[in-house]
């Protein structure tokens, strides 16, 4: 990865009458990067990615692509191309004449455009389907057409809107692998959205986070998991507990049942603050002693007890203002507990991360 | 688990039952269909059989139809030159209006198909409507009177010097037929179009296709049912076109739906006007099979 920027967004707003679909976001993706914007439906995410294509034009702002103004193109004089989420594939033409459009538009020489449009079906091993008519084809074929159709013409940036969306989970975690392959494979730039937080985190180089049209965080997969910035990408990526706290001095936090425990916390003292603790990272031990010195130990009672078949959740009372929830993975001859038990619950002060409110 | 076991096993299957099935399906849909078969019997097909005999009855000396004597002698006439004319004529006409809609009736479809509000949309279609509230026939007369030598038309060609008096010439008739038919036009346009997947135009600007290629390579080809259902359904009843060129036409723009009213009437030779109308019916209905067969390769 260079540090050139492929795509620059400077303050970009987007109102649709009074709504702001995209409000005054910056973003810079790097060449050759694979980001993704995540975030739920309706955040704005899907507008982001029309405007860099060109399908949208902002209200504000400003969108470089490689370091060229772009702002207020047409989409046919980007060098930009999308997968679009419904693939959008020409019912009318053949697969071979799908893919052979742009190229059609772009004046390529006949002979050289049959060539390139034939690389590019074999890329996504359709070379059997090139005579067929895309409703003669599965949803994971025609999805392998829309990106054959889109990569070539060689993008600078490639754009793909929920592409995986429409397949099955199998299937799905599949073109996931084979995405990341050819994204490697081609170099290009791949701005990749998506509402589904594991599809990102598997694929990325860097996730942007997007609510009610903001960009929360923008960093890569593992900061984004590790150190949400704010309740709202601590929630969304993932599951996790929020327990309220008072910060006491640097990296300690006093509790709703008066302890204080250690945690990552840089708020000055007395702020308010939440803990976000992820279930998986939570240990639980029959007696305080039985867990690591440096580890932060709660006495909690089971109130209930969920069976995931890979693991079991244990729901904790212990006085912190909410329950707490505890994943424990289901290895064998690995203690359980029952509902009313009391256990100790101990968590490393990396595995809490102080939010402020 | 005991009660289970005691049921007969279920079979894999019952090859009589199936039929029986099937049967009952067939004799459902003839049901639901015989009112349709009736009507078609009694108001199209019979009365077509009574068309072809006539064709090749003979003509008492008084010109009555005489049911005997039969001939080929009236499809004989049809190469006469009056007949080529007035079918060159019909056919010229026909076509143009065709034509002239389509490309009036394109645009007008496509705007109302892309307002964005769906009210928006039902009033446009209930403005293309409004004209069949009132009978066809009184429209045409109205059209008599915008044409006619004090009519406003008239008037405006006289100020400008471009055109003079308008009724009873064929852009008369041409004007009327345009009028009559626009709507059988706009509507089929506009459900084709109103269905369109836009994703896929903007899927066509994403690869470099300029506003105007994406239309026509795009847009167009997916809307072509609504072009040929609109094409036919303006070119039949353009070519057998009667009311207009009656009201509107003079006597030198004779088409052949007045031509074989004249048959039946006046002309007293009932055997032509039976001959003429069967060789239209049979050309229109293999032009029309050619057409769709045309337009269905490439849908």
């Amino acid at each position: 990865m260079t540090d050139r920027c492929a795509v620059g967004i400077h303050g970009v707003t987007k109102r649709f009458g009074d709504v702001a679909a995209v409000d005054a976001i910056d973003l810079e993706i790097a060449d050759g990067e694979f980001f993704s914007l995540l975030g739920p439906s309706g955040c704005g995410k899907t507008t982001t990615l029309r405007m860099i294509a060109g399908l949208e034009f902002p209200t504000e702002g400003s969108i470089k692509i490689f370091g060229e103004e772009m702002a207020l193109r047409p989409p046919n004089k980007r060098p930009v191309n999308t997968v679009f989420q419904s693939y959008a594939l020409f019912p009318h033409m053949t697969v071979e004449q799908n893919v052979a459009f742009g190229l059609e538009m772009q004046d390529v020489p006949k002979a050289e455009a049959r060539m390139r449009a034939g690389d590019a079906i074999d890329m996504v091993r359709l070379g059997a389907m090139t005579k067929r008519k895309p409703s003669q084809l599965s949803g994971g074929q025609q999805q392998r057409v829309a990106l054959a159709r889109a990569l070539v013409n060689r993008p600078k940036v490639l754009l793909l809107d929920e592409p995986l969306g429409a397949l099955d989970l199998k299937l799905r975690q599949a073109m996931q692998i084979e995405l990341k392959d050819i994204q490697q494979q081609v170099g290009i730039t791949f701005v990749f959205v998506t509402h589904d937080q594991e599809e990102a985190l598997t694929m990325s180089d860097r996730i942007g986070v997007m609510s009610e049209g903001k960009l929360l965080q923008v960093a890569p997969a593992e900061d984004i998991y590790e150190r949400p910035a704010n309740r709202f990408v601590a929630e969304f990526i993932g599951e996790t507990n929020f327990i309220p706290g008072t910060v006491v001095e640097r990296d300690r936090v006093r509790l709703g049942n008066g302890q204080v425990v250690t945690a990552r916390a840089e708020q000055p003292a007395g702020t308010a603050v939440t803990l976000t603790l992820r279930p998986e990272k939570l240990h639980l031990h029959e007696k305080v002693d039985e867990a690591p010195a440096d580890y932060n130990n709660i006495t909690c009672r089971i109130v209930r007890r969920l069976y995931f078949g890979d693991s079991r959740y244990y729901e904790l009372e212990a006085g912190l203002g909410a329950i707490v929830d505890c994943r424990v993975e289901n290895i064998p001859r690995l203690r359980t507990w029952s509902v009313d038990d009391e256990v100790v619950l101990s968590f490393h002060r990396q595995a809490a991360e102080a939010l402020s409110e | 688990m005991t009660l289970l076991e005691e049921h007969p096993p279920v079979e894999a299957a019952n090859p009589e039952l199936e039929a029986q099935s099937v049967k009952a399906a067939a004799r459902r849909g003839l049901l639901h269909a015989l009112p349709a078969y009736v009507y078609l019997v009694f108001f199209f097909a019979l009365p077509l059989v009574i068309v072809f005999v006539f064709s090749f009855a003979s003509r008492s000396t008084t010109g009555r139809p005489v049911l005997g004597g039969w001939n080929l002698d009236s499809y004989a006439r049809l190469v006469e030159p009056v007949i080529r004319t007035i079918a060159a004529r019909s056919l010229w006409l026909a076509l143009l209006n065709t034509v002239i809609c389509l490309l009036i009736g394109y645009p007008f479809a496509y705007w109302i198909a892309t307002r964005s509000k769906s009210s928006n949309r039902n009033l446009l279609l209930v403005l293309v409507l409004i004209p069949f509230w009132s009978n066809f026939l009184v429209r045409t007369y109205a059209w008599r009177v915008l044409l006619d030598s004090n009519g406003p038309v008239t008037g405006l060609g006289e100020a400008t010097g471009l055109w003079g008096q308008m009724l009873f010439t064929q852009p008369a008739v041409f004007i009327g037929l345009l009028y009559g038919y626009l709507p059988f036009m706009v509507l089929p346009l506009y459900a084709a179009i109103e269905r369109l997947d836009w994703s896929l135009v903007e899927g066509a600007r994403d690869l470099y296709a300029t506003g105007w290629e994406a239309f026509r390579k795009v847009t167009l080809p997916l809307s072509k049912p609504g072009v040929i259902a609109g094409s036919i359904l303006v070119f039949i009843p353009s070519l057998g076109a009667y009311v207009t060129p009656d009201i509107l036409g003079g006597a030198k723009t004779t088409l052949l739906g007045n031509y074989i009213v004249t048959q039946f009437t006046s002309g007293r030779n009932w055997p032509f006007g039976a001959a003429l109308s069967f060789v239209i019916l049979a050309a229109m209905l293999i032009a029309t099979i050619f057409y769709f067969r045309s337009g269905g390769k490439t849908l």
